[in-house]
């Protein structure tokens, strides 16, 4: 008797929470004031989905934001890598925001699912680094405000290395100098993974033997109709890649984590990294130097650059806000100089770029980057990641007895997934 | 078993429903709590009201009402129980079920993310290009008796108004109000105040106001209400043919009903929308050999690991509580201690360490164990499914200890007495007696256990991510992968995402999950008649 009379008010209680869930998100509440107390619900609240880096980089110029406009701003953090789908999946039900973070690679398969709409920059986009508009443009429209840049260099110890390596022998012989010489580990630590490889750190090499991913138009956009990946300066690479895999150069048990523990441990000269690990470096206590990767085959060894920008909805509520938030406030010296500072990526106005070349490794990073092209922004890339990374961690393994064999198969099926 | 039941039956309404009214406490309790879901109902039910969502608005609206029937009456007694269970089913298995099978049948994925209507816009704004080499005009948002309209400044100073229906004409620059470069007002014009412009946002991020009565000169138009470009749209929708025509090179796409506009000549425009497709989802395995073939692999492979987990975790666990239970054994607590270790490491965490150690070159079994030998543990087929299997029991055996333990202290000293008086070895004892009354109470466990382990999507995806890859299967699918974890490939990782082919694996998943529970709880009955 009193145990049912208990289960009925436990139940009743389940059901007010679940209906609590239910209509959760029906009305967010606004966050900090500085909107002004008319201000009207429906026309002014912009919502902004950002990582935690750079939501907390931004809160100053947020505020302002909303001071001078009257608007008030939402700012809901997510994981970076958790925007991409999180937007293509809710921005169509309406309930999406007005503006996101995002990486540049992302754009064409956001606009392939109609949820970013274009920004026109009108002059200021020629206060920005060309590469970052570059990467930011697809079909001829600009989809946001870049806001970062950041590519790989070579990483060098310069207790094991004191000179930047004028070719790729001499990368490779210092390596196995200090090797054999009991000094290090191994000759060069490049993070990649068992089963996948990654395409991504592996690319600069596979540059230097001339083949590109894409053909490129003449605007410098990438022609998915020309898929470059089979060329000859690319199976070239794919016997380089065998060597490197045989004699250890290029080994797959060398996760990126381990890479970065070994590079700081001073086990080996050279790593090929980004700039996000370079804290690890410092508080290891390691004296390192960047530099450019000396070419493996001819051509310069160009990295690929990744512009992170922000992006606005298609599906926007508030599209007048956003664009203005973007084009007056995101590309401010305040704003990128904020988010450099929190993230080390080298800002992508010009004028905070500029600022920021103080920093020496900043600096080292941007002089390599300024060779590189944007990774190709167009959907067609997201069927190559894939069938890629196996071929060249089949090839590094030697399971691929013919590496060119292998890679040209790859091409081809590449070709024909794209053919559909 | 059924004559317990039988007699059983007519003490029952002694117990239940004759019941007395609830003392005063729980009373107040019962109305409290239905007045908090009342007042939630009428909250969300608001919200809803100004969101337009009439379909949610009268399911919230009836459920409501509901509860508050079966709650405000004194009967009804097993609806009481089982209403809070039964919305919580709805919510959570009915209706995702539901709608999954309802993507399953659909095209959703890249390139078919919405519905017509959005792909049309999101095409003609993604084709919405400026005019190169077009002044920038500073641009001020008025309002007139044509409606809104655009006061645009030139950079040579020359001051224009205009609207959607209106082309831009030079306006008296004595009737103009300017504020620096920029003209704010003009006579005849409301210049709309920044609040206006927030609330009006849409109507003036649409709003397109020709240049002149050619409409190829292409439109001014604001994205923030202060700065105004000329832009041309390349693409054009005609609503009656259902074509999108590329003004610019005079190619007409059509809706052949896939769900795209395609041209005569098969190009196809890249934003697209859902369609339903049918069984063409169901169909795809059959149609595509290769993939068809491999998903074979897969699901056999999905059997013999959840079969496998089970087994193997069972028996294990079976084995240490015999032999933990044996009095004889000495400093049992400490072995039972130690073998529940596993269980209390969060899942997470014990894969990574486990991915750590079966590096081929640095892990602890190739470096220590082996004598620096290469064995590729995870990067090989049959090893990887080894290495999962051989982490998956580890996770899973103290689970497997814990209740046999609990289920073996709850059999009677007297039936092994009694058995052993009947000349019964321990073997006999053990096979005959114990495991059976054993199963009656694990074997509910052991199905759940399958289910569990044959959606083990963590432990694939912390240690092998699938891998190693199969050959000559143009999808991604690893040796290593379960359904689940092909199923999630295809639908977020796959260069093409394709949510109604994940979607259509998800209901083969669950129907072969339900079938198989199914079999096995009809097959434990015969168990519970031992008793």
């Amino acid at each position: 008797m009193k145990h049912s009379s208990l289960m009925k008010a436990v139940g009743v209680g389940a059901l007010a929470l679940t209906l609590a869930a239910c209509s959760g998100g029906g009305t967010p509440a606004p966050t900090e004031g500085g909107g002004e107390s008319e201000a009207p619900q429906a026309g002014g609240e912009l919502v902004i989905w950002m990582d935690q880096n750079r939501a907390d980089a931004l809160e100053d110029v947020v505020a302002t934001f909303e001071e001078e406009t009257g608007t008030t701003v939402e700012v809901i953090v997510k994981d970076f890598g958790a925007i991409r789908d999180d937007l293509t999946t809710q921005a169509p039900s309406g309930e999406g925001p007005d503006v996101v973070v995002g990486a540049h690679d992302w754009i064409g398969k956001l606009v392939q699912n109609g949820v970013i709409a274009p920004v026109e920059l009108g002059d200021i986009a020629g206060d920005f680094e060309d590469v970052s508009i570059q990467a930011m443009t697809y079909n001829g429209a600009v989809y946001g405000v870049p806001v970062s840049i950041e590519n790989i260099a070579l990483v060098r110890n310069t207790d094991l290395a004191p000179e930047a390596p004028a070719t790729w022998d001499e990368l490779v012989s210092t390596g196995e100098a200090a090797v054999a010489a009991g000094d290090a580990e191994f000759p060069l630590l490049v993070g990649i993974d068992p089963n996948n490889a990654d395409p991504y750190h592996l690319y600069p090499m596979q540059a230097s033997f001339g083949g590109p991913v894409f053909g490129m138009n003449e605007d410098g956009s990438y022609n998915p109709d020309d898929l470059q990946i089979g060329n000859e300066g690319n199976v070239e690479f794919a016997g380089a890649l065998a060597e490197w895999g045989a004699s250890g150069l290029i080994n797959l048990n060398i996760s990126q984590d381990i890479a970065k523990e070994q590079f700081a441990n001073g086990a080996s000269p050279y790593t090929i990294t980004g700039p996000w690990n370079l804290t690890a470096f410092e508080e290891a206590g390691v004296n390192y130097a960047i530099s450019e990767i000396p070419s493996a085959g001819g051509e310069p060894a160009t990295p690929f650059v990744g512009v992170q920008g922000f992006m606005v909805s298609q599906y926007a509520n508030n599209p007048i806000v956003a664009a203005q938030f973007l084009t007056e406030y995101i590309a401010s010296d305040e704003a990128q100089t904020a988010i450099f500072e929190s993230g080390q990526r080298a800002p992508a106005l010009s004028s905070a770029f500029e600022a920021a070349q103080s920093n020496e490794d900043v600096a080292a990073y941007g002089a390599v980057g300024a060779e590189g092209v944007p990774m190709p922004n167009i959907p067609e890339m997201d069927a190559l990641w894939a069938d890629w990374g196996t071929t060249e961690a089949q090839i590094i393994s030697g399971d691929a007895a013919d590496p060119a064999a292998a890679w040209t198969s790859m091409a081809e099926k590449i070709q024909s997934t794209l053919d559909g | 078993m059924t004559t317990t039941s039988a007699a059983e039956r007519p003490t029952a309404p002694k117990r239940g429903i004759h019941h007395q009214p609830p003392s005063m406490k729980v009373l107040v309790v019962k109305i409290l709590l239905l007045a908090i879901v009342d007042a939630v109902a009428v909250f969300a039910m608001t919200a809803l009201f100004f969101q337009r969502d009439w379909l949610v608005l009268t399911i919230v609206a009836l459920a409501t009402l509901l509860v508050n029937v079966i709650y405000l009456n004194p009967g009804m007694l097993p609806a009481k129980y089982l209403t809070p269970g039964l919305i919580f089913l709805a919510l959570f298995q009915v209706f995702v079920i539901g709608y999954s099978m309802y993507i399953a049948f659909t095209n959703y994925g890249d390139g078919h993310n919405s519905t017509k209507d959005d792909a049309v816009a999101a095409l003609i704004s993604q084709n919405t290009v400026r005019v190169e080499g077009s002044p920038a005009y500073r641009v001020q948002v008025v309002e007139g008796l044509p409606g809104l309209g655009l006061l645009a400044t030139a950079p040579d100073g020359r001051v224009l108004v205009g609207t959607a229906e209106q082309p831009l004409e030079p306006v008296d620059p004595g009737a103009v109000t300017m504020d620096g470069q920029r003209a704010t007002a003009v006579d005849g014009w409301t210049t709309l105040q920044l609040q206006d412009v927030l609330q009006r946002q849409q109507e003036i991020a649409s709003l397109q106001v020709p240049l002149s009565d050619d409409l190829n000169d292409g439109f001014l138009r604001t994205t923030d209400a202060t700065n105004g470009y000329v832009f041309q749209s390349t693409y054009v929708f005609d609503e009656d043919a259902d074509t999108m025509t590329d003004t610019v090179s005079g190619t007409v796409y059509r809706d052949l009903g896939e769900g795209q506009f395609q041209s005569d000549d098969g190009q196809v425009l890249g934003t697209g929308w859902q369609v339903g497709v049918g069984f063409e989802n169901f169909l795809y395995p059959f149609q595509n050999q290769k993939f068809g073939e491999a998903l074979i692999w897969v699901t056999i492979w999905t059997f013999a690991f959840a079969v496998l987990s089970v087994g193997l975790s069972f028996f294990l666990g079976l084995f240490l509580a015999l032999t933990l239970n044996d009095p004889r054994m000495r400093s049992r607590k400490v072995y039972r201690v130690l073998s529940i270790l596993p269980y209390a490491f969060p899942s997470f965490l014990s894969a990574l360490v486990w991915l750590g150690l079966f590096n081929t070159e640095f892990g602890f079994f190739n470096e220590v164990l082996f004598g620096s030998a290469d064995i590729p543990w995870l990067t090989e087929p049959w090893l990887g499914k080894f290495s999962v299997l051989l982490v998956n029991i580890w996770l899973g055996f103290p689970y497997m200890f814990l209740v046999c333990m609990g289920a073996l202290q709850s059999i009677p000293e007297e039936l092994t007495e009694a058995a052993t008086v009947d000349g019964a070895n321990g073997f006999q004892v053990f096979g005959r007696i114990k495991f059976p009354l054993l199963l009656v109470s694990t074997a509910p466990l052991l199905i759940s256990s399958f289910a569990f382990n044959f959606n083990n999507f963590n432990i694939i995806y912390m240690l092998t991510r699938g891998g190693p890859r199969m050959a000559g299967v143009d999808e991604n699918v690893g040796h290593t992968d379960l359904l689940i974890t092909l199923v999630y490939k295809t639908a977020f990782e796959a260069g093409t995402r394709d949510y109604g082919l994940a979607s259509a694996l998800a209901i083969i998943i669950f129907i072969i999950v339900a079938a198989v529970s199914a079999i096995s709880f009809r097959q434990t009955k015969a168990l519970e008649d031992l008793n």
